[in-house]
């Protein structure tokens, strides 16, 4: 599954999910319900940076629930989702929501990098199976 | 003497109801950022602490971010 067809199954299955992002830790846009999602990426980058600063540790997830709406931040490796929604979600939905959308788009990547390369078959010395 | 007192008892009923609805509606929603740690920890940042007076306008932004976008 390609991160577009994640994320178009994501808004599809959660009606909760207003806008959401696929992103790298480097900050690159893989997909996105935005038309621009890149300053949206980024303003997710400065949060989970400033987070990092807040305590020592990997973080895994984030929820920043404000009176406008939400936002929630899942990481799996290098891989990142970030999602808006309205005030009040049913979080535990939501984070499973992202984390199934993530581990789609993870897994289509990671199959790219581990599909082995066509082999080319060897030629045959000329001459070989002839000699019967 | 008792219907003197009906539309008063209603009153403070009504202001009673009002502040319960305003409580629910606003102040039983507090802003926090709640972080989620690879060794299975969180922390709960609520509006009022210094690390979520840092965290929660950049939250903000993000979703002003995404409204925009």
């Amino acid at each position: 599954m390609t991160a577009e067809q994640a994320l178009a199954d994501l808004t599809e299955i959660s009606s909760q999910v207003a806008a959401a992002a696929l992103f790298d830790a480097k900050g690159k846009v893989a997909a996105s319900t935005l038309a621009d999602g890149e300053p949206f990426v980024r303003a997710v980058q400065d949060l989970l940076a400033a987070a990092a600063e807040a305590r020592q540790g990997s973080l895994n997830q984030l929820e920043a629930s404000t009176l406008a709406g939400s936002l929630f931040v899942v990481r799996d490796g290098d891989s990142y989702i970030a999602a808006t929604t309205g005030p009040e979600p049913t979080v535990a939905l939501v984070f499973y929501d992202l984390k199934t959308a993530l581990r789609a788009a993870t897994a289509e990547a990671s199959e790219k990098k581990a599909a082995p390369r066509r082999r080319t078959p060897k030629k045959k010395p000329e001459g070989d199976g002839d000699a019967a | 003497m008792r219907r003197k007192l009906l539309p008063l008892l209603a009153l403070v009923g009504a202001w009673a109801a009002g502040i319960a609805l305003l409580r629910r509606t606003t102040g039983g929603r507090r802003e926090r950022v709640d972080l989620y740690f690879e060794d299975g920890s969180m922390q709960s940042l609520s509006n009022g602490a210094p690390e979520a007076a840092r965290l929660l306008p950049l939250a903000r932004a993000a979703l002003t971010a995404a409204r925009d976008g």
